[in-house]
Parts: C-alpha cells; structure tokens; sequence
C-alpha cells in the first residue's frame, strides 16, 4: 500500500471550522449564508481532489501531534473513509440550501448559532472518517456530539431541553463510560491504536476480552444506535428538520455506523472475528435491531419519529453487512452508507418542506397531501422505493449486495430478515405515498390547489430524490471504493 | 543571574510581600504594579530554570552557600521545575485577572491582599523547590497562613469556615511535623536526598513505617482527601473571588506534589510500593473520594460550591494515580497536577467573572447568562470539556494515562471511579451550560423563540484576557501532552517504576 | 506488666507528649467553644514542640559551646565528644515552629474575634443555628 503525506485531509476538516468566526461576527444572513455555501463547496472540492489520488490505490497520510507512540491525532484518507467523506461533504452543501430555506421560512431565532455548529458538526464527521487511529476517531466523535447538542436543543423549550439531556446521556454516557475503556484496554494490549488491515487485536487476548471489548466498542458508539441504545435518536428528532436530516439521517447516525465498521475491520478485523465465531453474535444484535426498529416504526404516527426508527433499522444493515464477514456483504453493507443517506435525507427533506408549507407533523394529518405538493411527496416516493430496496433506487444495489453476501456466508436466516424487514418497510412506507395521492376527494384535509414548499426547500430533496435513482444506473463511486476497501481488508 | 533562579524565585516575592505592604501606606496604587514585576520575576525565573534542568538535569541550590545536611539546599529536577513553572504561571495569570475584582471586592484592604498574595506564592514556590524536609513544614505554614488571612476576607461565612479550616490546617502540618522528626530521629538529618540515602538500611524500622504513615496523613489533611476533605468547600466557596482562584487551583496540586515528593524522594518508591503494603487500599481510598467528591457535587445548587466538590474528587484522581503504583499512573498523576491547576483555575476565573458583574453564583443567579456574558461562558464551557474530559483539551490525556495505569495495575475499581467522575462531571457542566443557555426558558408551544436578548454586560478585559490565556492553555496543553511526557515528565519519575 | 512500666518509664517524654497531643485532639474536635478549639491547638502544637525538644535533650550533656573553639586549629588540640552537648538541631528548629505556632494562634484568634462580632457568640451550634435561622 503506497501512501502519500498531504495536509489535505486536515484541510478538509478544519475549513468548515476556519469559517465559524466570520459566522459569528457577520450580522446580515446573507453574508452568513453565503460563507457557509463557500465553506461547504470548498470542504466537498477538497474532499473530491483527494478521490483520484484513492482511487490509484494510495492512501493519504498526515500527521498532527503524536502523544504517545501509536496513539497520534493522525489523519488516513483510505477508501471507506473517502466513501464516507464525499456522502457527507455533498450533502452538506445540499442541507445548506435546504436550511436556509427551511430556517427563513419558519423565521426561527438564533440562525447564527444553528450555522455555527453545523459547521462544526461537519468538520468532526470529516474528521471521523478521515481518522487514521482511535484516539482520533474517539476525539472528532465526541466532538461531534457536543457540537449537535446545540442544534438539538434549538428550541430551547422544555421538550427540546428534555430530548437534549436525553441525548448527551446516551451518547456521551456511552462514549465515555464504553468506548473510552475500550479503547484503553486495546491500547494496552496491543500498544498501538493505529487502524490495520486486519486490525491490532488479533493474538494479543482470550476470546472472553475480546468478546468484552466487541461488546464494548458495538454499543459505545450509540450514534450507531444499536439497540438497547438507540432511544436517542427519536427523541433527538425535536430539533429542527434540517438537522435531523443531515445530522440523524446522514452525520451522526452514520459516524456511529461507520466508527462500528471502522473498529471491526480496523481493530478487530475480519478474520479474528471469524476464526473466534463473533460474526453470528453481531448479526444477532443487528437483526434484533433491524426487526424491532421496523415493527415500531410501523406503529408510529409522527412522520419523524417514523423516520427516525426507520433509521435505526437501515442503520444496523450496514453493521449487519460487516457482521456477514463475507466481501459481497460487507461491500453490500459500506455501500449502504451512501445509499441511505440519499435516501433517507429526501424523506427528511420531504418531512421539513410538509411542516414548512403546512405545519403538519402527522401522518393522520396527510391524507391527500399529494395533490397540495406533488413534487415532493413524488420525491417521498421514490426515496421510500430506496429505501425498501426496489429499483429503479440506490437502495437496490446495496441490499442485493447484502442478500449474495448472506447467502455467500451461509446465513440463510439472514436472507430471511433482509427480505422480511424489506416488506416491513414497505408496510409502512406505501400507506402514506397511497393515502398521500389515491384519496377519496371528500377524505382530503387539503385544498385541490399545487402549492409547495419555498423553492429552497423543494429544489433540494428533487436534487437527492434524483441522486437516488441515479445511484442504481451508475453506483461506481461509492461502489468502487467499498470494494477496494474489501479487497483490502480481505486480501481477495 | 540564571545560576540564582533558585533563589530569585523564593526571595523576589517574599521581599515584595514587605515591599508591598510599605508601600501601601504610601500609596495603595503601587501594591499591584509591584506585585506583578515580583511574580513576573518569579514566572520567568521557573521558566528559565525548567529549561536549565531539561538542559543540564537537576540542579542543587544552597541557600547562603551552607552545605547540606546543615545548610538548607533548594533542589530542582524534573518534576518540581515543572510543578515551579505551573506555580508560578498560574499565580501570575491570577493575580492579573484578580486586579478588578479585588478592586471591588475589597476596595480598602488591597494592599494587604497583594501582600498576602505575594507571601502565599513565595510559600507555594518555596515548598516545591525546598529539599529540606523541615524547611518545606515552614514554607507549609506561611503558605497556610496567608492563605487563611486571604479566604477569610471575604464575606458572610468566610471567617468561621477558615476558622475551620485553621484548625484541619493546623493538624495537618503538626502531623507533617510530627512525622520529620520521627525521620530525624532515626536518620538525623533533614535533607531529603540525604535520607533518602540512608532509609534502605532502615526499611524494616517501625519509627520510619510510622513516620512515613503520620506524614501522609498529615499531607492528606492538607489536600484534602476525602475524608479529611470537609474543611475544603466552605472555605473556597465563602472567600473573595481572587484569593479562591488562587488558592483552589494550586494549594491542593502543591500537596499533591509533596506527597509525591515524599513517595519518590523521600521515602523511594521501593518503600512505598514495595515494603508497605498500602498502596491497594489507597486506591480504593481514592475511588471513595472520586465517589463522594462526584456524588456531592450533584448536589450542590451553586456553581462555585459545586467546583469546590470537584476538586475533591480531583485530588482523588491525583492520590489514586499516584498510588498505583506503575509509570502510567504516575505520568498521569504528576500530569494531572499541571492539568488540574489550569483546569480549575480557567474554572474559578470564570467565577470571579460572574461574581464581578452578579450578585452570586448559585444556579438561580446564572439564569441565561450567555447573554450578558458570552465570552466568558464560552471559557466556561472549554473549562468544562477539559474537567470532563473530551480531548484535545489536557484533562483527557491525563484521564487517559491514569486509567491506563489503573488497567496495567489491574485496578478496575479506579477505572470505574474515573469514569464515573467523567460522567457525572458531563451531568454537572452540561446542567449549568443549560441553565446558562436555555434559561429562563418559554413553553409558548413548539417553538419557543427565546427571552428577549439582554444587553451584553462582560467583565472587563484584564479579567477575560487572562482567562482566555488559561482556556487556550488547556488546549495547547492538550496538544503537547507527548512532549511534556516524554521530555519532562519521563524523567521525573524514577526509573524503578516501571 | 513489668515490661510495659519499663516501656512507658523509659521512654516517658514520648508518653508525656502522646497524651497531650490528644488532649489537643480532644478539646479541637470535641469542644463547642471556638476559643477552646483554639487552647487544643494550641496544646497540640506545643505536644509537638516538646516531643522536638526533648529528643535532642541528653542526660549530663551540655549546651553545644566550644569553650576553646577560637584560636586552637591544630588537629586533634581539642576534640569535640557529640555526646558531651545537646543536639543543638532540634531547639533550633522549634524556634521557628514556636513562632509559626504563635502565628496561627494569632490568626486564629483574630478570626475568632470576627465570628463574635458577627454572631455575638463563639459557641458553634449557637453560630451555625443562626446561620441557618437566615
């Protein structure tokens, strides 16, 4: 493996970050505005100047402050952390558009604030991927939680305040009081911190530390809301709908996924896994997740909360598709990050557009919506389709990819739950495109008159709605990458 | 002159502390201008003499040029060049942010707070660089001393709790005394180094196992280690803002250095971790204190009580660390005094702050400060995040190096304290940046849009600047954690302990 | 039984001084008065002070005074027996421990006079009562 020294990677964390005192000093929103699109597409340019470089096979090293010796605050731009990046570096500038249109339509306080640490929120999720050891993914993690409590918190009402409580507790109680240890013991073990191919574990404990450890790291990072740590993440969804598209449907949500994906192939490795028969165990954990997520989702009214167990199911898909310790699935399962993401953000755009144009948060309130806004609940559909997995949507790829890795592992209950939670997501999906446009006339709540979302709002989710489908025809970038990740960590 | 750093450091701020007082009968004006160009002699005087001794290693000072054991020798090594430095750095931001806020305070005794002041940090520096075993029991009590005469200046209940703490003070340094002169009777000789010479022969005695015993009591009074901690809250919380952001960052980090003195010099670690067999309940001893100090933190409604109870359990973290016995957790005890005095300074500046432009700083008194006091809560919230520790701020490298020598010494427990402390400390931050934030809070339905903004009311900047040095500093702090470890603290700790 | 006479007989300023120091103890932790607190301290600083002195102090020896130390220099003229003096060490240092003593003794009765002029008692659960009653 070649590797290049650049200060890229730090570059591309530290440019949102560079623009935050101009934020706070500027006090005319366009100003602000505009400094957040600037910051956005340069973070996203960076990140894509580094993609040829990955793409050749090299990987992109730089080095902070080393304070002890395997434990520096390091940066590794590899194919999964790229993958990683150039979902969440896109979004961004996407989530900009759609957060100005969404903060001045409903006129919300404190807009400067609410800029200032998405900013920073973006920085520690690049910072994540690119992170080249632990203690480096543990810094930009908990950098990335304190930096959301803020915008989760962005009411500042009793709920708002209640949720946020309940958000540090589970996150930052499991951060510190799991993976800090964690990381501890490994470091002691291993003496080094510094992600391997086939991680630093192997050979160094009993299989009941290393079960302790497994344990320890899958649910220390509760931004993968794993279940029983996953309540989080529907309580979170007080904050603004922005917010919870970007931040719980893409940033933070995925960089638990991703820092549970980057801690089994990086520190545990896939083979130790396997010759010590863990993967059955976190494909347990992760089905469980997968079905109960789903069967709640199924009984919720809210349309965010419906999304938010939504996520907590797709989210353990991708920690499913390691746990196959098969190349088809964990390809299937990196590929899923991005296909989620474009997925889920268009539904949480949809979401917000509804609540801007209509104040409505329920789904027993949207009975006839279509034809209020047709663009979007079009929008709504074809993201649910990826979702589900159906083509003509990204989400096809990845779960295809997940079922011939389930079947390439020999798991067939697998398949099983695959297909069966596909049907659960439909189940719960359909209804709400259906009563949405095939209404009875005297059964609509609203007017037969188009009137949507402001143009910020609704250009946005049509530019991931498309993204979506343009995923399934041409999946190469994120495709490629994951599986130059695989034949990395697999050697085939 | 750089040969003299030694003295300069001890004899600069004692001299001023006269000077000072003289001065303010003739003009009360004088006492601070002289005050800094002493502590600023005394900061630049530590730093130059940390960098002779990574430059040359320890260095030996005698005072008058009497040769040890008669004479008193100042010794300087690694780990009290580092210890000076903090010291006085710390003292010297104080004493900067402290000008306004004495001003208003104590409008008419400023002159004798800056001499005191000044006495304090003479004694504070003496017992650090002293490497007499007696010498450092004088310097003990004039920093006690000064110390009573400053916390009781301040209001209400200052005076009955320093009379309190007197009396806890008081035994503390007796025991400490009591305990020399059992090491003088069987060694008879005062000089640590010196008797550190002649303690192996004398391992199996039963007056060094006591003196040893009724030293680290003495020294445990003085630090307040739960359970000897209870004179600590009330005292730091009722004095004025300057002489508790002086005293709560350095005092009890100081008395942490002795006992570590004592264990690495005095005693050798051979003795104390080797013969005795202590260290086990010492640590669990620590996990109480980091418990308790935690537990009653929670309870507190009042933001500097609240921090007061902090440092309890901090100095759990400090006696727990050091007692484990290995290297990890002696870095990370010996890196946790610096950590520590920068934290809880950065923390109580942030109080006198608030007491500067507010009537208090109980919970109900800080409601929507953000407001009035953005820069100031912002230093806040850094402090905070290094107590907490999240890195890169100090306060997680040296959490990290104490758990990891809590796994290598096998001592779960400590772990588990640790972390505990960590995550109730997230509670207790997390509570009043909510406070300060968020409240007072509308319920106006889903959208509450906030109070009005209130103007904004900051303190002054040779309040801010300081503490904004000192949140710089934890995080730049943080960031050269390898370099202080592996250029200084490396070669503080013995190389028995591995 | 014999033993223990012996023991406490022999080494008699060591007992002497355990017992006062914990009459210090006594008086600091048990006594309502705040002044009392302050005469047990004090006890306790000078159990201490004695327990200094009387170490160095030997039976038949005297104060540590070369009575000819001037003008003989020729080696072996006039040798010095430890054992004919008192340790001078330990009397030297009680006189800076007497007067850190008698400064915390002053402090601590200034503090004392400004409790009493505050509440107008130095009994302690009287303070505290009152300070509660606000």
């Amino acid at each position: 493996m070649e590797t290049m020294i650049s200060i890229k990677p730090l570059l591309a964390v530290l440019v949102s970050l560079l623009i935050t005192p101009i934020l706070v000093s500027s006090r005319a929103p366009n100003v602000r505005e505009a400094w957040t699109f600037v910051a956005a597409v340069a973070k996203f340019l960076i990140v894509l100047s580094m993609l040829p470089t990955i793409m050749k096979g090299t990987e992109i090293v730089y080095t902070v402050a080393e304070f002890l010796p395997g434990a520096a605050i390091k940066f590794r731009v590899d194919a999964l952390g790229m993958l990683f990046a150039l979902v969440s570096s896109s979004l961004w500038i996407i989530t900009s558009a759609y957060s100005i249109g969404y903060m001045r339509g409903l006129k919300e306080h404190s807009q400067t604030r609410y800029f200032v640490f998405f900013a920073f929120a973006l920085s520690a999720t690049v910072g994540v991927a690119f992170s080249a050891n632990l203690l480096t993914m543990y810094l930009f993690y908990e950098m990335l939680s304190l930096a959301t409590y803020p915008l989760v918190t962005h009411h500042q009402d009793h709920e708002a305040r209640s949720s946020g409580r309940k958000y540090l507790l589970y996150i930052v109680g499991t951060s510190i009081g799991l993976a800090l240890p964690a990381m501890l013991i490994s470091y002691n073990l291993a003496g080094t911190l510094e992600f391997g191919k086939q991680g630093f574990l192997a050979g160094t404990a009993s299989k009941p530390l290393i079960g302790l450890l497994l344990f320890m790291f899958l649910f220390g990072f509760a931004k993968a809301a794993i279940m029983p740590f996953h309540s989080w993440l529907p309580a979170a969804m007080v904050a603004p709908t922005p917010v919870s598209a970007l931040l719980h449907a893409v940033a933070v949500v995925k960089v638990g996924v991703f820092s549970v994906v980057r801690v089994l192939t990086g520190v545990f490795g896939t083979d130790l896994l396997f010759s010590l028969d863990f993967g059955p165990v976190i494909l347990l954990v992760a089905s469980a997740t997968i079905l109960i997520g789903s069967f709640i989702a199924l009984s919720q009214d809210g349309l965010k909360r419906l999304l938010a167990y939504s996520t907590i199911a797709q989210l353990s898909y991708i920690v499913l598709g390691v746990g196959l310790l098969s190349p088809k699935g964990i390809t299937g399962g990196m590929v899923h990050i991005a296909m989620h993401a474009f997925g889920k953000i268009t539904l949480f755009f949809c979401a917000g557009a509804i609540f801007v144009a209509t104040g409505k948060k329920n789904i027993s309130e949207m009975v006839g919506i279509g034809r209020r806004m047709p663009v979007t609940m079009a929008a709504f559909f074809i993201a649910s389709l990826s979702i589900i997995g159906m083509p003509p949507c990204g989400g096809f790829v990845s779960k295809w990819y997940l079922v011939l890795g389930s079947l390439e592992a020999h798991q067939m209950p697998i398949l099983y739950v695959l297909l069966f939670s596909s049907l659960l997501n439909a189940a719960y999906f359909m209804p709400i495109v259906y009563r949405a446009f095939f209404c009875r006339p005297e059964e609509a709540m609203f007017e037969n008159t188009v009137q949507e979302a402001p143009p910020f709002c609704v250009v946005p989710l049509v530019i991931t709605a498309v993204i979506s489908v343009i995923l399934l025809f041409y999946p190469q970038p994120f495709f490629n990458l994951a599986s130059m990740m695989v034949q990395q960590i697999t050697g085939t | 002159m750089s040969q003299q750093y030694p003295a300069l450091l001890v004899i600069v701020p004692l001299l001023s502390a006269l000077v000072i007082s003289a001065a303010g009968w003739i003009n009360k004006r004088l006492c601070f201008p002289i005050a800094v160009a002493a502590l600023g002699v005394a900061a630049y005087s530590s730093i130059g003499l940390l960098l002779r001794v990574l430059d040359e290693g320890a260095i030996v000072y005698r005072l008058g040029g009497w040769d040890p054991p008669m004479g008193i020798a100042y010794y300087v090594d690694h780990l009290n060049g580092l210890v000076l430095a903090v010291v006085s750095v710390v003292a010297f931001l104080n004493l900067i942010a402290s000008k306004k806020s004495i001003e208003l305070e104590l409008p008419d005794k400023t002159a004798p707070f800056y001499a005191l002041y000044v006495l304090q940090v003479t004694g504070l520096l003496g017992i650090v660089a002293t490497g007499d075993a007696f010498n450092l029991y004088v310097l003990l009590e004039i920093t006690a001393l000064s110390g009573y005469a400053m916390l009781a200046m301040g209001k209400d209940r200052a005076q009955l709790s320093t009379l309190n703490y007197l009396y806890m003070g008081t035994i503390g340094a007796c025991f400490y005394l009591l305990g020399v002169g059992y090491l003088y009777i069987v060694t008879g000789s005062l000089n640590m180094v010196d008797i550190a010479n002649i303690l192996p022969s004398l391992y199996e005695s039963k007056a060094v196992l006591g003196a040893f015993i009724i030293c680290l009591v003495g020294v445990w009074v003085k630090m307040a280690f739960f359970p000897l901690h209870a004179w600590l809250p009330n005292a730091y919380t009722h004095g004025p803002s300057a002489a508790s952001s002086l005293i709560a960052p350095l005092v009890t980090k100081v008395m942490i250095y002795v006992m570590i003195r004592l264990i690495l010099t005095v005693f050798t670690p051979e003795f104390a971790f080797n013969i005795l067999a202590i260290s086990k309940p010492i640590v669990w001893l620590a996990c109480i204190a980091i418990f308790m100090g935690a537990i009653l933190a929670l309870a507190e409604r009042n933001l500097k009580k609240m921090l007061t109870y902090i440092i309890v359990a901090e100095v759990g973290y400090m006696v727990g660390g050091a007692w484990l016995g290995n290297r990890a957790g002696m870095t990370g005890a010996i890196l946790h005094i610096v950590n520590d005095a920068l934290m809880t300074l950065c923390a109580f500046l942030v109080v006198s702050n608030i007491a500067y432009k507010l009537k208090g700083y109980a919970f109900d008194d800080i409601k929507g400060l953000v407001r009035k006091m953005p820069f100031t809560m912002g230093a806040l919230v850094i402090g905070a995040l290094s107590i907490i520790g999240v890195p890169p701020t100090c306060g997680f490298f040296s959490k990290w190096y104490l758990i990891s020598g809590a796994i290598q010494a096998s001592q779960y427990a400590f772990m588990v304290a640790l972390l505990f402390s960590s995550l109730v400390n997230v509670v207790l931050f997390f509570r009043v940046i909510e406070i300060c934030y968020y409240e007072p809070f509308s319920d106006d339905g889903a959208h509450g849009h906030g109070p009005p903004s209130e103007p904004m009311a900051e303190a002054p900047l040779t309040m801010l600047v300081p503490l904004f040095i000192v949140a710089a500093g934890l995080v730049l702090v943080g960031i050269y954690t390898g370099d202080i470890v592996n250029k200084i603290i490396e070669f503080a700790i013995p190389q028995g302990i591995v | 039984m014999g033993d223990l006479i012996q023991i406490v007989v022999a080494k008699y300023n060591y007992w002497i001084y355990i017992t006062l120091m914990m009459i210090g103890l006594y008086a600091m932790i048990a006594k309502n008065n705040l002044v009392k607190k302050i005469v047990g301290m004090n006890i306790f600083q000078t159990a201490i002070i004695l327990f200094y002195v009387s170490t160095g102090a030997k039976r038949g020896a005297t104060i540590p005074i070369l009575e000819h130390g001037h003008g003989e220099h020729g080696a072996g003229a006039h040798v010095v027996h430890a054992v004919d003096y008192i340790n001078p060490l330990p009397h030297v240092l009680m006189l800076t421990a007497i007067v850190v003593a008698v400064a915390t003794l002053g402090v601590a009765l200034a503090l004392a006079i400004r409790v009493y002029n505050r509440y107008d008692t130095l009994e302690e659960d009287e303070i505290l009562a009152k300070i509660r009653e606000k």
